[in-house]
C-alpha cells in the first residue's frame, strides 16, 4: 500500500516541523504534554482490558533543562514484535473502527518521544511484557525522513514474576519549574475521575504526589464500532473501499457502518439512485462524493448507540469527588446518550457542595472539565461547559456561584471529542452537546437545592432545640431561687418533648422534600 | 413600713417563682400572664384621672421560641430583684443591665434590660423602686422640711433639714422614702430648670412664699414624682409647677399631674392635685415676654398633645390653641429681660393669686 506509505513518512516529518499545533509549542507546554501524553497511554492500556491500572511515574532534573521521564504501568503489555511500531513509527490508524479512548491513533505518544529525540537527542527505552515467561527491552529511534523505527538495542530475558506491564523511559528538554502547576493539577484531576486507579509521581524535586486507589469497580470498556454513515468523510470511506473486501455496494454498506444492515442500506441506496450491486472499488471520484455527502443527510439510519462509550458511571464519578474534595453532598448525573454528526456521546456531571470545595470569585470558578477521562485545564472560558454555566439561571436553584462553595463536573465520552482546536484543550459549543451539559447540570443543580433545603430545615429545628436547650435550664435555676426552694426542678421532662417534636419536623420536611 | 413593704414584694415574687417552679415539675413548659403594655391596652383612667393598662393579657411561654428568651429576662430580673430587696441592696437600671452579662441571658442593649424592668413591674404592679431599682438621680429639693431616713440600715433613724444645703438636696431612695417630721412650708414649687431653682434659693423664694422648691431637671424623674405626691398627701401642701412656654414645658406639668403613658401600669405617682402655674402660651402676651418661634417639631408635638386625652380639660386645650395661634413659645429664663428679680417679685404673686382666683 505505497498511498499509506507515503502518508506515514510525510507525517513524522509533518509534525517535525509543526511541533506547536500538538501542544509542544515551549519547554514548559512541552514538559506537561508529554507528561499527559504518556500517562495517558498507560491508562488506556490498562483500562481497555479491564485492569485496575497501578501508574507510577517518575521526573528526574538531568539538569541543562534536561528531564528524564519514567512512566510505568501494569497494562495489557506490547507483543513483543510490535514493540517498534508502537513507539518509533508516527502512523495513522490501520484499523477503521471506532471506540472511546483518550487519544485516538497513539499519536501524542510518539510526538512525544520525537520530541526527546529532536530536543535532547535521546533514545527511548522501553520494557514490556504480556505476562508470559519473558520481557523484552528496545532502545529505539525514529528515523525522522523515512519515519521508521531504529533498533539501537534489543534485550530479551526471563520474566520469573510473570510481570505484565509497560515501562517508557526517556529524555527530553523541558521546564518542570513552571509546568510544576499545571502537572500537579493535572494529576489531581485525573484521579478524580478515576478512583480505581493507583497513580503515583514523583517530581524532580523528591515530592511524591499519591492518589490511592478507593474502590475495585471499574466501568465497562468502550467496544470498538464501525464508523456511522453521520460521521464520516470521503477520505474514510475511500479507505474502507480500499481496505474491503466487498465487490458490491449492497454489501459494503451493509458490512462496514454502525447500525447499517441490508434494508437500510438497499433504501439508502435507492435514495440516491446507485446501484447496489455495483462494484465499490470502480466508483468514480464524483459518485464517491455524492454517495459521501447524501450519507450525511439521510436521516433514516439508525442513531448511533453508546455500547463504544465508557462512561465512568455516577458511583464512581462521586467516589473520585469524595476522595478529593470530601464535599458534604455531591450530586451526579448521567444523560442518555446521544449524538452529533453521527458520533456518539455521553454526559455526565457533578455538582458538589461544602467540604474541601473552596468559595470562588466569579471569574475563577471551580469547573473540572473532562473529556474521554482526560481533564482539560486549558481555556476554561473558551469552552462550551462555561458558556451553559454562565447561561444557566442559578438563583432558580438558590445557588449562589459567588459565595457558596460549589464546584461542577462536567465530564464527556465520545468517539471523537468535538474539540475546539487540535490540542485538546476546549470543546467546541456544538448545539448537541450543549443541551445535554445544560440538562446534565440543571438535574444536579435541583439535587443541590433539595439538599440545601432538607438541611436548612433540619438546622432550623435543630438551632431551634439549642435556644430551648440554653433557655429553660436558665428558666429553673431563676424560678428556683425565686420560689426558695432547694433543689432545681428537672428539665428534661419539657426537652424530651421537644425533642419528638423535632423529630417529626424532621421527617415530615424530608418527606416534603422527597 | 418599709419593712411590711419589703416583705410583700419578696413574697410577691416567691409566688412567681413558685408557679413556673411547679409547671417546670410537672413537665409543662413554664408560662405566665402579663397585662399587655401595647397602645391598644392604654386606656385613660376617668377616676384615677390617669393612664391605666387595659384587661388585655399577653401570655409569656417558654413553648414559644420567641418568647423563651424574654421569659427568662424576666425572671433573671425577678431574681435580681428579689436578692436586691431580702438584702438591702439597690441598683440602677445601668447596673441591672450590667449584672445581666453575668448569667449568660444577653441582653441586647440597656433598652431592652429597661423594658423587662418594666414588665416586671406590670407583671407585679410595684413600681421598679419597690424592687430597689432606681433611675439615675438629677432632681433636688430645698426647704424647711425635717426628714428622717428609714433606708439605707446605715442611715436608718438620721435626722436631717432639707434647708441645710444651699444647692439642694438630691432626691434620691433615701429622700423619697424618709418619714417626714416637720414641715415649716405651706406650699411647694416644682420647677423645671435647674438655673431657676438656683435662682429661687438666692431670691430666698422658700422664706418670701414659704415654699419647699423642687427642681426636677426636665421631665420629673420618679422619685421626684413619688415625693412631690408624698408631700402633697401625707402633708397636705399645694403644688404648683413653673415649666416653660412649650409644648415639651406643659409636658411635664402634665406627667406629674396625671401621669404618664409609660407608666400606665403603675399607680401612686400622680399628684392630681398639682396646679400648672405657667409659663403659659398666653403668659408671653400678658408679661411681654421675649420669644421665639416654634420649630416644626414643637408644631407636631402640639397636635399630638391634642388628640390626648389628658389635655382634654379646657385650660389646656385654650393653652395648645394659643400655641398655634401664635406660633411663639419662650422659657422661664426669659424673665430675666425683666430684671434679676421680676419672676419672684411680678409674675409669682400675679400667677398665684390667678390660679387661686380660679378655683
Amino acid at each position: 500500500m505505497s498511498g499509506e506509505k507515503f502518508k506515514a513518512i510525510s507525517a513524522a516529518d509533518f509534525f517535525y516541523k509543526n511541533k506547536e499545533i500538538a501542544g509542544f509549542d515551549n519547554p514548559v507546554r512541552a514538559t506537561y504534554t508529554i507528561m499527559r501524553e504518556l500517562v495517558e497511554n498507560a491508562l488506556d492500556a490498562c483500562e481497555q482490558y479491564s485492569i485496575l491500572p497501578e501508574v507510577r511515574v517518575k521526573l528526574i532534573d538531568e539538569g541543562n533543562s534536561i528531564y528524564k521521564l519514567k512512566v510505568e504501568d501494569n497494562g495489557i503489555g506490547v507483543p513483543y514484535e510490535q514493540v517498534p511500531y508502537a513507539f518509533a513509527q508516527i502512523l495513522f490508524g490501520s484499523k477503521y473502527t471506532l471506540r472511546q479512548s483518550r487519544g485516538i491513533f497513539g499519536l501524542g505518544g510518539k510526538m512525544a518521544i520525537l520530541y526527546g529525540q529532536i530536543t535532547a537527542h535521546s533514545t527511548v527505552r522501553v520494557t514490556s511484557s504480556t505476562g508470559g515467561f519473558e520481557k523484552y527491552s528496545y532502545e529505539l529511534n525514529i528515523n525522522i525522513q523515512e519515519n521508521r523505527p531504529v533498533i539501537r538495542r534489543k534485550e530479551v530475558g526471563p520474566n520469573p514474576g510473570r510481570w505484565r506491564g509497560t515501562t517508557v523511559q526517556f529524555s527530553f528538554e523541558g521546564d518542570y519549574v513552571r509546568a510544576k502547576p499545571k502537572v500537579v493539577e493535572y494529576f489531581k484531576q485525573t484521579s478524580i475521575l478515576l478512583p480505581y486507579a493507583n497513580i503515583l509521581f514523583v517530581d524532580p524535586d523528591g515530592v511524591l504526589y499519591r492518589f490511592d486507589r478507593v474502590t475495585d469497580v471499574m466501568p465497562k470498556p468502550a467496544e470498538e464500532v464501525q464508523p456511522h454513515p453521520h460521521g464520516i468523510d470521503v477520505e474514510g470511506v475511500q479507505r474502507m473501499i480500499n481496505a474491503s473486501r466487498s465487490s458490491t455496494m449492497l454489501d459494503f454498506m451493509a458490512n462496514n457502518f454502525h447500525r447499517v444492515g441490508v434494508a437500510t442500506a438497499l433504501n439508502f441506496l435507492k435514495s440516491i439512485k446507485i446501484d447496489p450491486q455495483a462494484n465499490p472499488k470502480t466508483l468514480q471520484s464524483r459518485e464517491l462524493l455524492t454517495v459521501v455527502s447524501r450519507m450525511k443527510e439521510y436521516d433514516e439510519f439508525q442513531p448511533p448507540d453508546a455500547q463504544c462509550l465508557s462512561p465512568i458511571g455516577m458511583e464512581l464519578l462521586k467516589a473520585g469527588i469524595m476522595r478529593e474534595f470530601r464535599p458534604e453532598f455531591v450530586a451526579v448525573t448521567q444523560r442518555g446518550a446521544s449524538a452529533y454528526s453521527g458520533y456518539p456521546f455521553i454526559v455526565e456531571a457533578a455538582i458538589a457542595y461544602g467540604g474541601e470545595i473552596p468559595i470562588t470569585p466569579p471569574d475563577e470558578m471551580s469547573v473540572f472539565r473532562y473529556a474521554n477521562k482526560i481533564p482539560l485545564l486549558y481555556d476554561l472560558h473558551s469552552d462550551v461547559a462555561m458558556k451553559v454555566i454562565k447561561k444557566i439561571n442559578w438563583q432558580r436553584y438558590r445557588l449562589d456561584l459567588s459565595t457558596m462553595p460549589i464546584a461542577f463536573f462536567i465530564h464527556i465520552c465520545a468517539t471523537k471529542v468535538p474539540y475546539k482546536t487540535v490540542g485538546k484543550e476546549y470543546i467546541a459549543d456544538r448545539p448537541e452537546v450543549e443541551y445535554e451539559i445544560e440538562w446534565a447540570l440543571k438535574t444536579c443543580a435541583r439535587e443541590v437545592k433539595m439538599h440545601l433545603t432538607r438541611k436548612e430545615k433540619a438546622s432550623i429545628v435543630q438551632r431551634r432545640l439549642t435556644v430551648f436547650e440554653k433557655y429553660l435550664p436558665l428558666i429553673s435555676r431563676f424560678a428556683t431561687e425565686l420560689a426558695g426552694a432547694q433543689n432545681q426542678p428537672n428539665v428534661e421532662k419539657v426537652l424530651k418533648r421537644l425533642q419528638i417534636h423535632a423529630k417529626e419536623v424532621e421527617q415530615r420536611s424530608s418527606l416534603q422534600a422527597e | 413600713m418599709q419593712k411590711r413593704l419589703n416583705k410583700e414584694v419578696v413574697s410577691k415574687l416567691n409566688e412567681l417563682g413558685m408557679e413556673i417552679y411547679g409547671q417546670l415539675e410537672r413537665g409543662e413548659f413554664p408560662r405566665i400572664k402579663l397585662p399587655g403594655r401595647t397602645t391598644s391596652n392604654i386606656v385613660f383612667d376617668e377616676e384615677l384621672n390617669q393612664f391605666i393598662l387595659g384587661d388585655q393579657k399577653a401570655v409569656r411561654s417558654a413553648s414559644n421560641i420567641k418568647q423563651i428568651r424574654s421569659l427568662t429576662q424576666l425572671l433573671w430580673v425577678a431574681s435580681f430583684a428579689k436578692r436586691l430587696v431580702s438584702e438591702g441592696k439597690s441598683s440602677t437600671l445601668r447596673d441591672l443591665y450590667y449584672h445581666s452579662l453575668n448569667y449568660g441571658i444577653k441582653f441586647r442593649e440597656q433598652m431592652e434590660s429597661d423594658d423587662t424592668v418594666t414588665d416586671l413591674e406590670a407583671l407585679m404592679t410595684e413600681p421598679r423602686e419597690a424592687f430597689n431599682i432606681f433611675p439615675k438621680e438629677r432632681s433636688a429639693i430645698f426647704g424647711d422640711l425635717s426628714i428622717e431616713y428609714t433606708t439605707p440600715e446605715t442611715h436608718k433613724g438620721r435626722r436631717a433639714n432639707l434647708g441645710s444645703n444651699p444647692d439642694g438636696v438630691m432626691v434620691g431612695l433615701s429622700v423619697a422614702q424618709a418619714d417626714f417630721l416637720s414641715c415649716n412650708a405651706n406650699k411647694v414649687f416644682v420647677i423645671e430648670k435647674n438655673a431657676v431653682f438656683r435662682r429661687f434659693i438666692e431670691e430666698r423664694v422658700y422664706d418670701k412664699f414659704n415654699a419647699l422648691l423642687i427642681d426636677t431637671a426636665g421631665q420629673a424623674p420618679r422619685l421626684a414624682r413619688l415625693l412631690i405626691r408624698r408631700l402633697s398627701l401625707e402633708l397636705g401642701l399645694p403644688v404648683y409647677l413653673l415649666t416653660d412656654a412649650d409644648p415639651w414645658g406643659m409636658h411635664i406639668a402634665m406627667v406629674i399631674i396625671r401621669g404618664s403613658a409609660n407608666a400606665a401600669h403603675l399607680r401612686e405617682l400622680t399628684t392630681s392635685t398639682a396646679r400648672w402655674v405657667g409659663l403659659w402660651a398666653t403668659d408671653i402676651k400678658r408679661f411681654s415676654l421675649p420669644s421665639f418661634p416654634l420649630t416644626k417639631l414643637d408644631e407636631q408635638r402640639i397636635r399630638l398633645l391634642e388628640a390626648d386625652m389628658r389635655y382634654r380639660d379646657f385650660e389646656w386645650q385654650s393653652e395648645l390653641q394659643e400655641f398655634k395661634k401664635t406660633k411663639r413659645r419662650t422659657e422661664l429664663e426669659s424673665f430675666s429681660a425683666h430684671g434679676l428679680t421680676a419672676i419672684v417679685e411680678k409674675y409669682l404673686p400675679k400667677k398665684l393669686k390667678m390660679i387661686a382666683d380660679m378655683s
